[in-house]
């Protein structure tokens, strides 16, 4: 167990450099299963070879080795993993456990809560309209219910509602927080991987806004539906709102939600195969750095066993 | 899915009793406990038999409970589902990431953009 055990280390690191960059630049589908599928594979292999270095150094302690049957020289001779980085590693395993399993619970009883309130709500349909501050929103569950407040409906125009409830309708149909449950548990697990979910959360919400905008036809009028929706969020726009101003480039330039705008007044996003090819290859080589440290330890236990 | 006409018949007043019931009620409720709820004013048979009426006329959800039917007003009272929902949302950790918003809340300087956005080419 050489080098090979501390690379699934490093590609988090570079995953969170680049996740926000991906974000920006591939067709939110795909990125949003890209980035996933990432957050997944890397949080994986990180917790493995946390696991592999601890194990490694647990054998050498004697009780340990002598329940198994080990040899304890054959152990010092072989394995170059230092008991300080062991001890460091199993530190940092036991503490992944502990945020994972806080935040699968956290998590899990929220998705129940917003199920149960989703079944509760008046109406059988799909949407409801609740009384309130100017907000709309999916609950997940099976099935679960889109909610818009009086105040968001009555700030927006006919189409801009359509835009709304399409927008919404796919986080129910894609089923959106499986996505967004999966990144936190990778997250969790890695600290290191939170970029990568907050670029799942915007691509999550980029492919809500390029299905509206496929199904009306007209960017435009998503990226307008999205600023004012966010405006009557915040107050209410001043006045009387139908055409879009100011230019891309400053949209681009701030917090998710101008960004989102700024990408519904650019053109469509490709899917770009190539920049998908190569993410996927490092994730692959991750993998296999992980299969291989797994299988050094496993040659250096059934060594010391013998 | 809302229930327009009243009933002018004896029935009526039993239904509008059963369904304040079922309003105040935390959750769906049977037919047994929406009669227990009455206080003896109706046999259970009687209120099965409304319970029937009220979610033939689309006024009641009904769902199976074990051997039962379970029912809950469809448009209940006024703002206690918005109550409600506010409740969750203020008592659950990880309510935010939950939910799927359709915006966020803005950032002050993300705020003044999109007051630009929306209201520089666009008549007032």
């Amino acid at each position: 167990m050489h080098l090979a055990v501390y690379l699934p280390l490093l590609p988090p690191v570079a995953a969170a450099l680049s996740a926000r960059w991906l974000a920006a630049r591939l067709d939110p589908r795909a990125a949003t299963w890209l980035l996933t599928a990432a957050a997944l594979l890397l949080a994986a292999a990180s917790t493995t070879a946390l696991g592999l270095l601890a194990i490694a150094g647990l054998v050498r302690i004697p009780l340990v080795a002598s329940l198994g049957r080990l040899s304890r020289t054959a152990l010092a001779g072989t394995d170059p993993t230092a008991r300080l980085v062991s001890l460091a590693a199993g530190l940092a395993l036991s503490a992944a456990a502990l945020t994972a399993a806080r935040a699968l619970w956290h998590r899990g009883r929220a998705l129940l809560a917003a199920a149960r309130e989703a079944r509760r709500l008046p109406g059988t349909g799909d949407v409801v309209i609740l009384d309130g501050p100017a907000d709309a929103y999916t609950l997940p569950g099976a099935p679960g219910r889109i909610v818009v407040s009086t105040r968001m409906l009555a700030g927006l125009t006919g189409p801009e509602r359509g835009v709304l409830i399409a927008h919404e309708r796919v986080h129910l149909h894609a089923r959106h927080h499986w996505f967004a449950a999966a990144t936190r548990l990778a997250a969790s697990l890695n600290p290191l991987l939170r970029p990568l979910e907050r670029a799942t959360a915007y691509t999550i919400e980029r492919w809500a806004d390029e299905h509206a905008a496929r199904g009306c036809g007209d960017r435009r009028l998503v990226a307008r539906t999205v600023a004012k929706a966010a405006l009557l969020r915040a107050g209410g726009p001043r006045r009387a709102v139908t055409a879009l101003g100011i230019a891309g480039a400053e949209l681009a330039a701030g917090g998710p939600l101008p960004r989102r705008v700024a990408a519904l007044m650019a053109a469509p996003p490709r899917r770009r195969l190539p920049l998908i090819a190569a993410v996927a290859a490092v994730l692959l080589l991750t993998g296999l750095c992980t299969a291989e440290a797994a299988g050094d330890l496993e040659d250096l236990l059934e060594a010391a066993g013998a | 899915m809302g229930e327009g006409t009243s009933s002018r018949r004896p029935w009526g007043a039993l239904e509008a009793e059963l369904l304040a019931v079922l309003q105040a009620a935390d959750g769906p409720l049977s037919p047994g406990e929406a009669a227990a709820r009455l206080d003896g004013r109706a046999g259970y048979s009687t209120v099965v038999t409304a319970l029937t009426r009220l979610h033939a006329k689309g006024t009641l959800n009904r769902e199976r409970r074990g051997r039962a039917y379970i029912y809950s007003p469809v448009l209940d009272a006024a703002g206690t589902a918005a109550r409600r929902m506010r409740q969750l949302l203020e008592r659950e950790q990880d309510r935010d990431a939950v939910l799927m918003r359709f915006v966020d809340e803005l950032s002050p300087q993300d705020e003044a953009l999109f007051r630009r956005l929306l209201a520089d080419d666009g008549p007032a």
